[in-house]
């Protein structure tokens, strides 16, 4: 199909609207980088100064280092596993026929659409029940269950984008089937693994629902954050850690969706079929 | 491991050094056979750590929602207290319906601005889709409580907005209504969900058949028209989708009502955590759990049956 044609024709409004809704998308985000730098701790117009002295406190500050360390340790092992999990899951959904494949995924996929409040307190009721105390791992269960649908959903584009018969051809060649998976589907899924491990530590990383019920003694960068935030006084800190925050994620998250960009694009494509 | 042994084909080699070579062989055996077993065992890890972390979760809160909280313990008895109480006490539909209202508020506003943007991508962008979609998607994936926050820092009684009108002249005094109210919650939802909810829209939009338009138009229909009758119908199955996707969730959010709500704008989701933290009755936060979850599963199967209704009237 052409763009010259009269279905094609460029839309005014319509670019102007997109304009708009990007925009707006944005801009309140912007913000929190706006007053970061802003000499006063009143969040409020006109501005005062550029100052440089919310981020160098925060430097300066052990609680904010720990809670940093807790949930980097959190997030690594919770993309670790969430996406060697999804890796196998992947490729059952994608390479065979199961029986009862339609339920089974939306069952994977619950935590995507139910609210994030009720898996948070079912999972507390359950490890109450169990006596298990609260602590980073309780966390870290939580964020695998929250970010597994994540990592399938990344990977399936990978896998439905190669040709089983390359791994036929492995096996047929006399490959056992653990070679087979480390010299021919990992190099090809490796950009969905890499992608994937982006993604769901981005998720993690950011997750606050699951932390704020499973959470013990140590807090994690976002439970920090939410407990300073009764704070006035503490309003530019929290801003300036809000904005390294928001640059980090959205680098991480960028990175990842270019890595896996060709996949994606393929599957976009296929549906259009 | 398991996926290992799980691709095998040449369970031989690949099972070399086993304790117990006979079973192995066995197991191997019927993993080539049946493909399905394959399929499972792949699926497995996945499954049973979804059953954990989910199903038998779920099961216990179900339970839960049947027992009283006696001081710092739990009755086990099975009653329907909590159910009763939910009918009694005014407060807890007051609280569920005004829940089930505003992120209905939030649904219809976030799906009316993203469609046509999602209808801009599918039609109007030929090169870079998908930078376009990673660029719209992005702020999905980043901390939901930042982007919150965000708002707050926007429409807070000395925030972006008012401060800016003040210094300009154009009010003397803050305006009051911009946050801790309905209005803020319901707008900070739409913005959070809007990434979301243009995707499914994006693919049904772009799944349509281009020439089906260009039918429509040489039959004579205009541009009007020709969105009505077969662009519109044909995109449903995503404005659906994007509807579901953002009703659900939102509806038990607590982050946005607990920071930009204030007491007007509190939402079941408010209620529940409190029953966890504060007011410490676990099972009646159980119960409004399970109440939410019904509800919530209700309005969707009739949204779903009442949409499909229509669908089928159209075509």
């Amino acid at each position: 199909m052409s763009s010259q044609s009269y279905i094609h024709r460029p839309n005014r409004p319509l670019q102007v609207y997109a304009a708009i809704f990007l925009i707006v998308l944005y801009v309140p985000v912007l913000f929190l980088p706006l007053f970061s730098f802003n000499d006063s701790i009143y969040v409020k117009f006109p501005l005062k100064g550029f100052t440089t002295q919310w981020y160098v406190e925060l430097f300066h500050r052990e609680p904010v280092w720990a809670a940093l360390m807790n949930s980097v340790k959190v997030g690594v092992t919770t993309s670790l596993i969430a996406t060697g999990l999804g890796v196998f899951a992947a490729k059952a959904i994608t390479r065979y026929r199961i029986p009862g494949r339609g339920p089974l995924v939306g069952f994977i996929m619950l935590p995507l659409v139910v609210p994030g409040i009720i898996f948070g307190v079912a999972l507390l009721v359950l490890l109450s029940q169990m006596g298990i105390p609260l602590s980073l791992y309780t966390v870290t269960i939580g964020h695998v269950i929250v970010c597994l649908p994540f990592a399938i959903a990344t990977m399936i584009p990978r896998f439905e984008g190669f040709d089983p018969s390359v791994e036929e051809a492995s096996a047929d060649l006399g490959e056992n089937a653990w070679w087979t998976f480390w010299r021919v589907t990992f190099p090809i899924v490796f950009p969905g693994i890499l992608a994937s491990l982006l993604l769901t530590f981005t998720v993690s990383f950011d997750e606050f629902i699951m932390a704020f019920f499973l959470s013990g003694s140590d807090p994690t960068l976002p439970m920090y954050i939410w407990g300073q935030l009764r704070f006035p006084k503490e309003f530019p800190s929290i801003l300036a850690m809000a904005s390294i925050i928001l640059l980090a994620s959205f680098i991480l998250v960028f990175i990842g969706q270019w890595i896996n960009r060709d996949a994606q694009s393929k599957t976009l494509a296929n549906e259009e079929e | 491991m398991s996926g290992e042994s799980a691709t095998s084909t040449n369970p031989g080699l690949s099972n070399s050094g086993s304790t117990k070579p006979l079973e192995t062989g066995r197991l191997s055996r019927l993993l080539q056979r049946s493909e399905a077993a394959r399929g499972f065992s792949l699926l497995s890890p996945t499954l049973l750590i979804m059953f954990i972390g989910v199903a038998v979760p779920f099961g216990i809160l179900i339970v839960m929602s049947f027992w009283t909280q006696l001081g710092f313990n739990f009755d086990t008895s099975l009653t329907l207290a909590n159910y009763e109480s939910f009918g009694e006490r005014a407060i807890y539909g007051a609280l569920l319906k005004r829940s089930l209202w505003m992120s209905s508020a939030a649904t219809i506003a976030t799906v009316l601005l993203c469609y046509p943007m999602a209808y801009f991508v599918a039609f109007h962008i030929h090169r870079n889709k998908m930078i376009w979609i990673v660029l719209i998607t992005l702020p999905f994936w980043t901390s939901y409580l930042l982007r919150v926050f965000a708002w707050k820092v926007v429409l807070g009684y000395e925030g972006v907005i008012n401060s800016a009108l003040m210094h300009l002249g154009l009010i003397k005094a803050p305006l009051e209504f911009l946050l801790y109210s309905q209005s803020a919650v319901v707008i900070t939802l739409a913005h959070a969900w809007a990434a979301f909810a243009i995707l499914p829209m994006y693919v049904s939009l772009e799944k349509i058949d281009k020439s089906l338009l260009e039918a429509a138009t040489d039959l004579g229909d205009g541009p009007v028209r020709r969105f009505f009758r077969i662009t519109l119908p044909l995109s449903l199955p995503g404005v659906i989708s994007a509807s579901l996707l953002i009703f659900i969730p939102t509806t038990g959010d607590y982050i946005t009502p607990a920071l930009l709500g204030g007491p007007d704008g509190a939402m079941i989701g408010n209620l529940i955590q409190k029953q966890f933290g504060a007011i410490n009755n676990w099972p009646m936060g159980a119960t409004l759990s399970i109440i939410l979850m019904l509800s919530i599963a209700t309005i969707a199967l009739v949204f779903m049956f009442a949409t499909n209704f229509v669908r089928k009237r159209i075509s």
